[in-house]
């Protein structure tokens, strides 16, 4: 309980989908400024705990792989994961069916908005504050590379943020050539003993 | 004479979001310079100072970046667009994103598997710092707002069960103490 990341050992058992729609519903609708993946992982994970750390962690790789935004794929494999193709096609239906509503609303009342600069500055401070709900994620990350013990995990994230983050260079290159440098390096060796 | 344009918008809306839905590599993100091309200078379904305005609301509406399709279908042709958009943009990768996520099931526990995740993982996690920096370069933002998330971070670090609402609140506060300081004059 005292746990900060829950293993695969103490999880819930799996929800309805009408409870797990719920979830990903209310973080569809409060997600203002972004910052949903954290959101997900701090509901799915260490709210409800329907899904180990891990298995989480696994996702956020795969949904930046796969083509598509990265938390549409996320909310795939979340709910994949936890209820089977009708979670996933449950998940991904309610997180997207509130901001597909109130972001209309939003684009209609953003004159408004931009009349009054007190809002405006709220606006601005929450999307800031949202942008470290997926930094925090990212820590998450760095965490588990950690725990890794080896270095070449630790160089292919470092390589990847400095590459994309910082030299702004075309993502899909960057990932064609790190991707198998890093998968090589830690692919598991012919007559190695049995680590 | 042809009739595209009367044909539906529906069949251009989807025409312009299927396809980049499934090259969208890495997220959202990197297909928003091929929207604003499409929207503003191919489909001329708005100009490209309306484009900007789009990408502001989707920003700060919940949900996704990418409701950025969304508003763009909305003002092709009203809620029935919204919705189109909506689901052209999501659906062809999602129904993608499942499949690999079945065969990625499958082979759980096997060796290579676990090789393939190591070696990914930390690529995820290099997108993920490397996402947060993009955010802030396309929506030119100051040291405030790059401090303000790198604190939030650090106390969500610090404090996991904290509420995320609490630090949201905390971010429109100091941003209305920037206003407030900056309208005094202090900084002058």
């Amino acid at each position: 309980m005292a746990q900060p990341t829950p293993t695969q050992d103490d999880l819930a058992p799996p929800p309805s989908l009408f409870k797990l729609g719920g979830v990903l519903f209310w973080i569809g609708v409060f997600s203002f400024g972004g910052g949903l993946s954290g959101w997900i992982h701090r509901q799915v994970v260490h709210r409800y705990r329907w899904m180990g750390n891990e298995d989480f962690l696994s996702g956020i790789a795969l949904a930046q792989v796969v083509p598509g935004a990265n938390v549409t794929n996320l909310c795939v494999y979340v709910g994949y994961r936890i209820r089977g193709a009708a979670g996933a096609a449950v998940s991904l239906l309610a997180l997207m069916s509130g901001p597909t509503v109130l972001c209309v609303f939003v684009a209609i009342g953003y004159h408004y908005v931009q009349d009054y600069p007190v809002l405006h500055a709220c606006v601005d401070g929450v999307a800031a504050a949202a942008v470290g709900l997926n930094l925090r994620l990212g820590v998450i990350g760095t965490q588990r590379i950690q725990r890794m013990r080896r270095i070449a995990p630790m160089i292919a994230m470092v390589a990847t943020f400095v590459s994309v983050g910082v030299m702004e260079w075309p993502l899909v290159p960057v990932v064609l050539i790190i991707a198998p440098l890093s998968i090589a390096a830690v692919w598991p060796r012919k007559g190695a003993s049995d680590a | 004479m042809r009739e595209d344009s009367s044909l539906s918008p529906y069949l251009a809306l989807m025409s312009v979001f299927v396809p980049l839905s499934l090259v969208a590599i890495g997220g959202g993100p990197s297909i928003f310079a091929p929207i604003q091309k499409e929207a503003v200078d191919v489909q001329h379904w708005m100009s490209a100072r309306e484009f900007i305005e789009i990408f502001a609301v989707a920003r700060v509406a919940p949900g996704p970046g990418s409701m950025l399709g969304t508003l763009i279908g909305w003002k092709v042709a009203g809620w029935g667009g919204a919705i189109v958009a909506t689901l052209a943009l999501f659906l062809p990768s999602s129904i993608l994103c499942l499949a690999v996520s079945k065969v990625w099931n499958r082979y759980r526990g096997r060796e290579w598997h676990a090789a393939l995740e190591m070696g990914l993982a930390p690529i995820g996690t290099g997108l993920m710092f490397s996402g947060a920096i993009a955010i802030f370069r396309m929506a030119d933002a100051g040291p405030l707002a790059w401090g303000l998330a790198v604190f939030v971070a650090a106390m969500l670090t610090w404090r996991p069960r904290m509420h995320p609402f609490a630090l949201l609140g905390v971010g429109a506060l100091v941003f209305n103490l920037e206003l407030y300081l900056a309208h005094s004059g202090i900084f002058r």
